[in-house]
């Protein structure tokens, strides 16, 4: 869009012309709903094209009859208005014949559902759960636990007045920093809960989506047929950042999948898990000291992916229900009231307990971070040592 | 009967007071019907303008004007205002102007209870708009106010829950006027099934709203409670569950639905036989169709909520129940094309809004149609096909419907024609408009973009260019309907009693302009 005005009708007639012969040719201008790569994704494609096939039908009657009804009888033609005012028997036949076509469209859609409520007996289970704003994947047999946050480009550049051209930024707002991994050909069975308000979990080419609610399970389940990325998003409104926690599944074939499982088991650390790419963080060695310029570094980025969405990239916040950080408050206050904030979290506050989520390395380039920047000259360095000794 | 009638009135010191006490005191079923629709009018441009800032945001991807906070309070305003502050209002405010015309009363059963109802709506709207200035913020988790997040709302927390019942006071009131006028004051010999179709759906319409306005009064009680006096009737840690919230609110909000549309079918069964010169097809299957429309929307309302994981049985109940719609509705649309059908058209701009509510609704009604079928529900909810689904059947469902009755009754109203030019200019602007700013929202839905994003993904950027220019171009072409309304109450050619070739019913009996009380006579009818 940023190319022009007068573009734009030219590349409209392209696409169009393009989009007549091939309904796949591209990804913008898409118009139908994509078949996905599930069983259950095709089936619920097919019943969206039966139903609209049929609303087509009705339409092309329907109006059919009215566009042929405001040519044929209006009063320039000079015709004299018909008598007659209802019959019986037309309303009963245009009541049971859309009664019987409901009826024939019921019974697939009702087959369909119970394939896809049937989520018993699921090769591998994983267990979601939504918060304001990410996601958090727990592979239950396997051991494996990580958060999924939004990735740090499309993070930068979505901020207000950024100056970042989001077409700059591969896979704007559908990029994470650590995806979703699953094996191919495999039942993965979901389960579905929220920490906080209601979240809904959706990856159109997988099929469907699911509300994730505080308090309660819910099932989902998919059987990739194809390795691949897929892109999805949070569907139901969450707050603020509903728009910014994507949700990203990569799809591997089983041995690659097994040497990802294989790599992330041996990575302890509570964020030790691969990025976009599969490379696996590090564990941290809370023995070394690190350098202010390292933890400066580590903590930008990783502020701005954990906290930037509340105390906003500048440490402005956005008060009363986040407080700023920058030259107020705990940042340039009590370190040890610091750390513990960020470890454990304030009750009753969209603060939430970091100490859970990330490693001492990440929290303490944090804690450094936001101790000296936008003007928060304390001059305070902090050590992983000293965060896992403050756990 | 009807000059009779005008001799009376002229004998009689029943003209309006002067001034703002005529506004302010006024217990005149006109001066209240003009209150309400002046108010819609007014509140259809603030909601209109949230619908500006929102279009002005998606006009392409990145955030250039608002932080995502504020743009969730544009959209959740938005849809409180337009719902509550334009389309209600505005029916009630036709159903203060015409149902005494139509049945041969003098003025509604309660006329002091009707004043009172129209003027808790400006305090209910001040304080609701009040809330976009306090700590916090204005409600920004939607208008459906599902908790846990609506309890996340700053200062305006309570603000929003005081005003919602003073809506839902104000409707009950409105819904109680109109049961008693039609019930009571019919003329002689107009037996229900006599009465035309718009104080019909109305009738039922006010039964929907006292049957779900104390629910959703219940519903937002209940957030209160568990927001300040310590219940938990929505907290999983209490015992309780957010997901009962959603039902109780889709048990209100589904009649809702109705109640926004209902009137509009009312209005639409008035207007096509006026233009096409021939009566109503199939009167009485209209009214049964109604009503069974009005049955089903109490036993549908779960399929606003597939995807929080309901039984497999109870998923089933609400997708056949949703679909059994669609029979009533049909019955509906046939009924209107037979009316056409053979008759002698003509197309002044009210029956020009009526054929484009009849196309347009029908569009809304297959996407809902679709939207029953479960398995396609996963993909389609809370994506933008839903958002383009339920503003096809609001916006040139009802909206379309109200503009339609404004045209239509104005000269009966003002005594004066408005500008059929820029009448059918206002027309179709707004109907090509609102099909470029709408439909290509299907095709975002189905492409995966879920509703209620500030900023979006690449993709989605071509198809958002085009809603958005279509938005801008349509809520500009709407300040030509301000002005063909207003330059028509200030003058114009003068209108006949019977205003329209083909017009039938008893308001037409009346002077135009109407007289300042309807019927003091009542009239016969056979």
């Amino acid at each position: 869009m940023s190319s022009g005005f007068l573009k734009w009708p030219v590349q409209a007639v392209l696409t169009a012309l393009l989009l007549g012969q091939s309904p796949s040719a591209s990804a913008e201008w898409a118009l139908n709903m994509p078949p996905g790569v599930t069983d259950i994704s095709l089936e619920i494609y097919k019943l969206h094209m039966l139903i609209f096939y049929i609303c087509v039908a009705i339409a092309v009657a329907v109006f059919g009859a009215m566009i042929y009804s405001i040519f044929q009888h209006r009063k320039s033609r000079g015709v004299e208005p018909a008598k007659f005012e209802g019959s019986t028997k037309v309303e009963i036949v245009w009541t049971s014949i859309p009664f019987v076509i409901l009826i024939a469209m019921a019974i697939p859609s009702a087959r369909a559902l119970i394939q896809i409520e049937d989520t018993r007996a699921p090769d591998m289970t994983v267990k979601v759960t939504g918060y304001q704003w990410k996601w958090q994947y727990e592979y239950l047999d396997e051991g494996i636990s990580f958060y999924s946050n939004l990735a740090i480009d499309s993070n930068l550049a979505r901020q207000v007045k950024s100056g970042i051209d989001p077409n700059s930024v591969d896979n704007y707002l559908l990029d994470v920093d650590n995806p979703l991994v699953v094996p191919v050909g495999q039942k993965v069975r979901i389960l579905l809960t929220a920490n906080d308000v209601i979240h809904a979990w959706w990856v159109p080419e997988l099929g469907g989506k699911k509300d994730a609610i505080p308090g309660f399970i819910n099932e989902m389940w998919f059987r990739v047929n194809e390795p691949g990325t897929y892109r999805g998003q949070c569907a139901e409104l969450c707050g603020k950042d509903h728009g910014f926690m994507p949700i990203v599944v990569v799809a591997l074939e089983d041995a690659e999948y097994k040497s990802w499982v294989s790599e992330q088991t041996s990575a302890t650390a509570p964020s030790g898990a691969a990025d976009s790419a599969g490379n696996v963080q590090p564990a941290v060695d809370v023995s070394r000291d690190y350098s202010v310029a390292e933890l400066l570094e580590a903590g930008e980025k990783s502020y701005i992916t954990h906290c930037s969405a509340c105390h906003m990239i500048n440490g402005a916040g956005m008060p009363p229900a986040f407080p700023g950080l920058a030259g107020s408050g705990l940042s340039v206050g009590d370190l040890a009231a610091h750390i513990d904030i960020v470890l454990n979290g304030k009750p009753g506050t969209a603060m939430v307990a970091y100490g859970s989520q990330l490693n001492d390395l990440e929290i303490a380039s944090i804690i450094t971070y936001e101790r000296n920047a936008w003007g928060n000259d304390t001059g305070d360095v902090v050590q992983p040592a000293e965060i896992r000794a403050q756990r | 009967m009807s000059t009779d009638t005008l001799a009376h009135d002229d004998h009689h010191d029943h003209g309006p007071e002067k001034g703002l006490k005529r506004w302010l005191f006024t217990t005149n079923h006109k001066d209240i019907g003009t209150l309400y629709l002046l108010f819609s009018l007014l509140m259809f441009f603030v909601g209109g303008a949230m619908a500006m800032v929102i279009r002005a945001e998606l006009y392409q991807p990145g955030l250039q004007f608002v932080d995502p906070a504020f743009f969730n309070q544009m959209t959740t305003m938005h849809a409180l205002i337009m719902i509550f502050g334009a389309v209600m209002p505005a029916f009630v405010g036709l159903a203060n102007w015409m149902l005494p015309m139509m049945v041969g009363a003098p003025d509604m059963a309660l006329p002091r209870m009707n004043n009172w109802s129209f003027w808790i709506l400006p305090f209910a709207f001040a304080i609701l708009l009040s809330t976009l200035f306090m700590p916090g913020g204005a409600p920004a988790g939607g208008w459906t106010m599902y908790p846990p997040l609506v309890l996340q709302l700053g200062d305006a927390f309570p603000f929003l829950i005081f005003s919602v019942h003073m809506m839902g006071a104000s409707s009950i009131m409105g819904a109680i006027n109109i049961i008693v006028t039609i019930m009571n004051m019919r003329a002689p010999g107009m037996s229900l099934l006599k009465m035309p179709l718009f104080p019909w759906t109305w009738l039922i319409t006010a039964y929907l709203l006292i049957a779900v306005m104390p629910v959703l009064a219940g519903a937002v009680t209940m957030l209160l409670t568990d927001q300040f006096f310590g219940t938990s009737f929505f907290s999983a840690a209490g015992g309780g569950d957010p997901v009962m919230f959603q039902h109780i609110f889709w048990f209100f909000g589904h009649p809702e639905v109705y109640i926004m549309i209902l009137p509009a079918f009312g209005i639409v069964s008035e207007v096509i036989p006026t233009f096409a010169r021939k009566k109503l097809f199939g009167y009485e299957a209209m009214v049964y169709a109604t009503a069974s429309i009005a049955f089903l929307s109490f036993i549908v309302w779960a399929h606003h909520m597939f995807t929080v994981g309901m039984p497999l049985s109870g998923q089933l109940f609400f997708m056949i129940s949703t679909m059994l719609i669609a029979v009533p509705t049909g019955v509906k649309v046939f009924n209107w094309v037979a009316t056409m059908w053979r008759g002698a058209m003509t197309f002044e701009t009210p029956m020009l809004f009526a054929l484009a509510f009849l196309f347009l609704f029908t569009i809304g009604g297959f996407s809902g149609l679709m939207l029953a079928i479960v398995p396609a529900d996963f993909q389609y909810h809370d994506s933008y096909f839903v958002v383009a689904h339920f503003h096809y059947v609001l916006v040139p469902g009802a909206v379309f419907a109200i503009m339609c009755a404004v045209y239509y009754w104005l000269p009966k109203w003002t005594g004066h024609m408005y500008n059929e030019t820029l009448g059918k200019w206002h027309f179709w602007l707004s109907a090509v408009f609102v099909n470029v700013t709408f439909f290509p929202q299907h095709f975002l839905g189905l492409a995966g973009m879920p509703r209620r994003i500030p900023d979006y993904s690449t993709q989605f950027a071509d198809f958002n260019w085009v809603s958005s220019v279509g938005a801008f171009c349509f809520g500009i072409s709407q300040l030509l309907f301000a002005y063909i309304v207003i330059s028509c109450i200030r003058g114009g050619a003068k209108a006949t009693d019977r205003v329209w070739e083909g017009s039938h019913g008893l308001e037409w009996t009346l002077p135009s302009p109407a007289p300042y009380h309807s019927f003091e006579e009542a009239p016969e009818v056979h």
